[in-house]
């Protein structure tokens, strides 16, 4: 695995100079301090390390050998900090929040400057102002206001251009209608003296939005493919035996029918049937840490993990077909699914856009043709209709609250990855958790210390401290500092430890190792023998600390389900102990996934938690999604949220804030639209002003963020 | 009113340096990281090397 983790080739950036960059996540830092630390441990003359402390990011750059890299983010990993590698140029959009920034200014500084003459023509009369005074100050009005909407439009204009592209609408059209004819009448008054230009509404107009626009694009999902992240995990090169012959063949070359060779550590390519006795990782497929023993003529599945000698396998199915090209196919689905969510700001503008806009005709037909004011006063209050109505409330509403939530979610170490993730979870019934590494921490725990001798324990130490399995491990944790027997113990793979002393057989391991009967209630265990006692050692997986009480709030609100890979006596008894009143053990990657389009398919929102490969198509299908930063980074990848803190009260506090935010959003939308209903009967009967037009607008939009600020409270 | 012929020019070319000066900081790299370079002036180790 260590070779694989310090692997980061595919992330550096080389240049000509010869100087190599990777930009890195950093995890575990409280405070600039720790940046700084990073940084001191690092910079010397040819390593420059800059931890970005908003982001929680870390440019480095080296010269020399590209791959010295991992040796540095080695260094610096054992500070206490964990690294994952990004690709940085994934978030290189034509409008990135530092794009957006400078749209921002350019239209914070026309709004502020065409203020300077509106201020003066609003509280002058024509009694106090001569009209060549006031033509001059719209010439200068439309002097500014003119560049800065054609610089700083473009990113409305554009959306808004795609989307009637693809003959559908989105919030940007009445904004860009708005704020084009907003300008084109006021030059068309400028240039004939007329009274009123709106010059200040249509750059306040994307002042504003522009805002909104920077936090919407904050939040945006570095949208990476989970799948195409599991396809490179299982592309590779295969051995193939034929006639006693070996050759090496690409993984996609695999056919069923081909006798594969798997060295020790190698992944299982495609599915088929094993030719040896041995044992397998097989944590990718069912999420269980324990390794697993295979017999001869047992089916193997692709993303296992040969750990025993090499062993060969008859492959009876090609890579697409094989366990894992289905769940890689079954994910890209799932992610097409989600991306076709619509937000609700543009659920919103699907109604609101035809609604206005046939209001605005209404109002021209209204005025030309029942009244006798002429058609140019027609055009003139319908389009005043249309700057009024312009959705700069609208646009505000959701991104200014989401981006409140969503650093207070950062602070208590959540990553939303995607903008739209709050308002999928904000709809959530239904909680399904994975069991290991997500209500259990995957550490296993030795249960009954109690039950041995010291001179046992002592035994017991010198056996387990020999070993890499994961239950010796959590052994020699348990027991503590021993001192150990002066026997070299050995290790029968698959089986267990033993050595000989005083003619005696000191044994650890497998019930049928040691010769016992396995225990009746299905618990994870070992077996120990000094020669003449046979004892049972269980062992229980640890519960997060937190586990009891959030299962038990999630239950009052939300129906709480549990699927576990692992063995379902094990799965049944942390059901229990948790008090899930709904489990299934022994499920597979597929059943997994299969059960929560089930659920969809019976109109449950689904909140899937899980940290493992085999949840990975689960986390991608399912409504709303939340993974550990302990989980593999395909999960992570696949997740909507990502939380750091242990235990899984990150999920009831995710769930609570997004409730919460969406309240809010609701608000503020209907609080637009209860704006509009006010606004509109002014400009309708050909009341509205510019002033009155500006005064709205900017009234409206400190009270939809004043409210958006709520979302970050408590 | 003859004054704001050349106060108004004055005015924006304010703004425009401004604006300038906004563009430059933003370029630099200035607003990429508010919370750490807001705490680098307490690290003591950054001036005293090299």
């Amino acid at each position: 695995m260590t070779s694989l983790a310090t692997d980061y080739s595919n992330f550096v950036q080389s240049d000509q100079q010869g100087r190599h960059r990777i930009f890195l996540t950093v995890e575990g830092m409280s405070c600039p301090a720790c940046a700084f630390k990073i940084e001191r441990a690092l910079n010397n003359n040819d390593v420059e390390a800059r931890v970005n402390v908003t982001e929680r990011r870390m440019m480095l750059s080296w010269s020399g050998d590209s791959s010295a890299g991992g040796k540095l983010i080695e260094k610096a990993s054992s500070l206490g900090f964990r690294f994952s590698p990004i690709q940085k140029n994934s978030e290189t959009s034509p409008y990135s929040p530092a794009v957006l920034l400078k749209y921002i200014a350019v239209a914070g500084f026309g709004a502020g400057n065409i203020m300077i003459f509106s201020l003066a023509l609003w509280f002058s009369t024509r009694s106090t102002m001569g009209d060549s005074t006031r033509d001059l100050m719209h010439w200068y009005s439309a002097l500014i206001a003119l560049p800065v909407v054609i610089y700083a439009g473009r990113p409305f204009f554009t959306s808004a251009w795609n989307a009637l592209r693809k003959q559908s609408t989105n919030m940007d059209v009445p904004i860009s209608v708005g704020v084009s004819l907003a300008c084109g009448v006021s030059l068309f008054e400028t240039i004939t003296g007329g009274e009123h230009v709106y010059f200040d509404s249509a750059v306040m107009l994307l002042f504003l939005l522009l805002i909104g626009r920077y936090f919407d694009a904050k939040l945006r999902a570095r949208a990476k493919s989970a799948a195409s992240d599991l396809l490179a995990l299982m592309s590779g090169i295969a051995t193939q035996v034929q006639d006693s012959k070996i050759s090496r063949i690409p993984a996609a070359a695999i056919k069923p029918g081909m006798t594969l060779m798997v060295a020790r550590g190698e992944k299982i390519l495609a599915d088929g049937i094993c030719e040896n006795d041995t044992i397998v990782d097989a944590s990718a497929i069912t999420g269980e840490t324990l390794p697993k023993n295979i017999s001869m003529g047992e089916y193997v599945f692709s993303g296992m993990i040969n750990l025993s000698d090499p062993i060969t396998v008859r492959i009876e199915k090609s890579q697409n077909d094989s366990l894992m090209g289905d769940i890689i196919t079954l994910m890209q689905k799932a992610e097409q699914g989600n991306a076709r969510y619509v937000r609700i700001a543009d659920r919103l503008a699907r109604w609101y856009t035809p609604a206005v806009h046939a209001l605005a005709f209404a109002t021209f037909l209204f005025w030309a043709f029942a009244t006798n004011v002429g058609w140019q006063t027609a055009a003139l209050y319908a389009i005043t209709v249309l700057i009024i109505t312009c959705p700069c409330a609208l646009g505000l509403a959701v991104p200014v609250t989401q981006v409140v939530a969503a650093s207070k979610l950062f602070k208590s170490g959540m990553l939303l990855k995607s903008s739209d993730a709050l308002e999928r979870l904000a709809m959530i019934d239904t909680v399904v958790f994975d069991k290991t590494g997500t209500l259990t921490t995957g550490e296993m725990v030795f249960e009954n210390a109690e039950d041995f001798t010291a001179d046992e324990k002592e035994a017991l130490a010198s056996l387990a401290s020999a070993s890499r399995h994961p239950l010796a491990r959590a052994l020699t944790i348990a027991l503590g500092e021993q001192s150990l027997l002066a026997f070299t113990p050995r290790e029968i793979e698959g089986k267990g430890m033993e050595f000989l002393a005083d003619g005696q057989r000191y044994a650890l391991g497998s019930a049928a190792f040691i010769g016992a009967q396995s225990g009746s209630d299905e618990k994870t265990e070992l077996w120990f023998t000094n020669g003449t006692d046979k004892k049972r050692l269980t062992f229980s997986d640890k519960l997060q600390h937190d586990a009891c009480e959030v299962i038990d709030a999630l239950n009052k609100r939300y129906s709480v389900i549990m699927l576990s890979g692992d063995r379902s006596a094990v799965a049944k008894r942390t059901a229990e102990e948790l008090r899930i009143p709904s489990w299934q053990g022994e499920i597979t990657p597929r059943e997994k996934l299969e059960f929560i389009q089930d659920m969809a398919a019976h109109k449950k929102n689904v909140l899937m938690v899980g940290d493992g490969l085999n949840d990975a198509a689960a986390l991608s299908c399912a409504k709303a999604s939340m993974s550990p930063a302990s989980a593999l980074d395909i999960a992570q990848n696949a997740a909507d949220i990502v939380y750091q803190r242990p235990g899984i009260g990150s999920v009831m506090e995710a769930i609570k804030t997004a409730k919460k935010t969406q309240k809010i959003v609701r608000q503020n939308l209907s609080f637009s639209i209860a704006y509009n209903l006010l606004a509109v009967p002014i400009a309708l009967t050909g009341n509205a002003t510019p002033l009155i037009a500006a005064a709205a607008m900017a009234t409206s939009s400190l009270i939809v963020v004043a409210n958006s600020l709520r979302a970050g409270k408590d | 009113m003859d004054i704001l012929s050349y106060l108004i020019p004055i005015a924006l070319v304010m703004g425009g340096l401004w604006l300038a000066g906004f563009m430059w900081a933003l370029k630099t790299g200035q607003f990429d990281d508010p919370e750490g370079s807001a705490s680098r002036i307490f690290d003591e180790g950054d001036s005293h090397e090299e």
